[in-house]
């Protein structure tokens, strides 16, 4: 379609069709290779860096691998003692499921609801957005880890807060009950992104049906349950896709809070973790791979869910 | 009466409301900043200060930590480092500005074959885990001797695998009035002409945007870092800051709260300047900061 509104204002300047045609052709044929010039290093790339280690890492999940001797075929053996044999895989992957299923609905909530608050016409709004946003901003980074280590360490605020109240602090990250949810507190206090996207959304709800719901009697509550949570599901399907999959993901904190062991007793043995400690701790390539390939298949049926469930409860306006 | 009172008592309502509003995101605001606050406060405070004072405002400012938190770990200083940062990071945000720019130019202007099949492969592309690709991409660069480069940290960015900045581009270009393109093939420029003259400069917000994330998740990223740098010499601030936690360990809580500090100004800076333009793009694309 594009094509042919590019070559509209020459066709209108050529007199005999099959010249038009000629032109056209050739014009079809530039686009072609300009198109792949274009794209050439993207293609590359993608073969590359992409699509061919995917590609590879499947055929490496069926073999034993250290770097040094060739691959060894041992079929589907890594799969099998992962879910059969290794305990410490098991337990990443409850660790990864815990901290998925707590941090990610709690760290929405928190994001809807500042956005809610937020998007009141107040001063100093700029301000507010931002303060709330700075988390998220420095978030990913090791700093943050480490404050976070301090934070709840034995000596840190959280113990002395606690102590002018009369309980005496314990170590929140060396304590194997309470060092996972030390990190889902740290995820849940990065809503700021999320929460710029609720706010981004919100202001799309059209002013009238507010209008329309207090002429007809309906208070704060009826107006949240009815008109805001309704128009804005589609914006909490974004924001719960785009939450599940990097919280999948998640490696740095655990990394830094457990000083790289997944510690105390495991606790905080994330998938990812636990899949470098595999991969390039112990330099059992296959079995990392292995692991890739099952957090694969885990994110797609996450995000498959997701959207499948979707058509129940994600109303689009144009379905209207 | 009843229509006199109605109003009156609304607005009065709205009003008290409103100031509760605002107690309510100041204590927030305060609760989520606190941390940080209290890590600046520690950063200048003497070692002994550290866990005794709940305030995060010091007592007086101590500039010993920065200091010694410098040159602190086994010989290399947080110069190495940052100057490393911002070298990962200049490389990437060059490749990325490149080749997501062409990539997005094709795919939002160019008609080809197989057009529809490879933009959903780029779309696909954004969902799949690092950790699937990481170790055949590690077994290529050790091949190739580049583990204990920065190649393995920029060389992918030229070649547009950050599928992220070629979508929030082709959204961009597909925003810019088709007319510009066609009145300049008329007088005769072909498609790199109109690419360079035309599109890159019009669609500066989206590279800036793109500039602007390159840089934070760079800086901040962990990582990629981790597994492919291995002598301090070559460590970034990321690298750097993990030494704290092997080396010096409950000793010198000050100087790493000061580096700690330092490794957040660039990204913070960044924030102040292009706040907006920041904000934008998460509203926008759901870019995750």
């Amino acid at each position: 379609m594009q094509a042919a509104r590019h070559s509209a204002p020459p066709a209108a300047l050529t007199s005999s069709p099959s010249k038009e045609r000629q032109r056209r052709r050739r014009r079809q044929l530039g686009d072609n290779s300009w198109g792949y010039l274009f794209l050439a290093p993207w293609i590359i790339g993608m073969l590359l860096f992409l699509a061919g280690p995917t590609l590879v890492s499947l055929y490496l999940s069926f073999t034993n691998f250290n770097l040094l001797n060739p691959p060894k075929w041992i079929g589907a053996m890594n799969y099998v003692r992962l879910f059969t044999m290794d305990s410490r895989y098991l337990t990443s992957l409850r660790v990864t499921f815990t901290y998925v299923a707590f941090a990610v609905p709690l760290n929405l909530a928190f994001a809807l609801a500042l956005a809610m608050l937020l998007n009141a016409k107040i001063k100093g709004l700029g301000l507010y957005r931002a303060v709330y946003y700075v988390p998220s901003l420095l978030g990913g980074s090791v700093a943050i880890a480490i404050l976070w280590r301090q934070v709840f360490g034995p000596s840190g605020i959280v113990s002395q807060i606690l102590a002018v109240f009369g309980v005496q602090g314990a170590s929140w990250v060396s304590s194997p009950n309470s060092a996972l949810w030390t990190l889902i507190m740290l995820h849940v206090w990065q809503f700021g992104s999320p929460m710029i996207i609720f706010l981004a959304g919100l202001k799309q709800i059209p002013k009238e049906l507010y209008e329309a719901a207090v002429v007809d009697g309906a208070g704060r509550w009826q107006q949240f349950r009815m008109i805001t949570v309704p128009m804005l599901t589609p914006v909490i399907f974004f924001n719960l896709i785009l939450q599940i999959i990097n919280s999948f993901q998640a490696f740095t904190p655990a990394f830094i809070v457990s000083g790289g062991t997944g510690g105390p007793l495991d606790s905080t043995l994330f998938y990812t973790l636990y899949l470098y400690l595999q991969g390039f701790g112990n330099f059992r390539m296959g079995y990392a791979s292995a692991m890739g390939w099952v957090l694969l298949i885990i994110i797609g049926a996450f995000t498959a869910l997701a959207f499948l469930s979707s058509k129940y409860w994600v109303h689009y306006e144009d379905e209207r | 009466m009843a229509s006199l009172a109605g109003p009156i008592k609304t607005r009065r309502r709205r009003r008290d409301w409103r100031w509760l509003l605002h107690v309510v995101l100041i204590v927030g605001a305060f609760l989520m900043l606190y941390p940080l606050l209290w890590m600046i406060g520690s950063s200048f405070k003497p070692e002994g200060e550290i866990f005794s004072n709940l305030n995060p405002i010091p007592t007086r400012l101590d500039f010993s930590n920065y200091i010694k938190g410098w040159t602190l770990g086994t010989g290399t200083s947080f110069s190495t480092f940052f100057l490393n940062s911002f070298i990962v990071c200049l490389g990437a945000i060059v490749g990325n500005l490149l080749s997501c720019s062409l990539a997005a130019y094709a795919f939002a202007r160019i008609n080809f074959h197989f057009k529809g099949i490879l933009f959903a492969l780029m779309i696909g592309t954004l969902m799949l885990p690092f950790h699937v690709t990481v170790v055949p991409q590690y077994i290529i660069f050790n091949r190739l001797g580049w583990i204990n480069t920065f190649l393995p940290l920029i060389v992918p960015k030229f070649f547009a695998v950050d599928a992220f900045f070629i979508f929030l581009m082709v959204q961009f270009i597909r925003g810019i009035p088709l007319e510009l393109e066609q009145a300049a093939m008329v007088d005769g420029c072909n498609r790199f002409q109109i690419f360079t003259l035309i599109i890159l400069p019009l669609m500066m917000p989206a590279l800036v945007t793109t500039t602007i994330f390159t840089f934070i998740w760079t800086w901040n990223d962990f990582f990629s870092q981790l597994l492919y740098l291995n002598t301090e010499k070559n460590y970034t601030v990321s690298l750097g800051l993990r030494q704290f936690l092997d080396a010096s360990g409950q000793s010198s809580w000050g100087s790493m709260f000061a580096m700690t500090t330092l490794s957040l100004v660039p990204v913070f800076l960044v924030f102040l300047f292009f706040q907006k333009r920041l904000v934008e793009g998460i509203a926008t694309t759901g870019l995750k900061g």
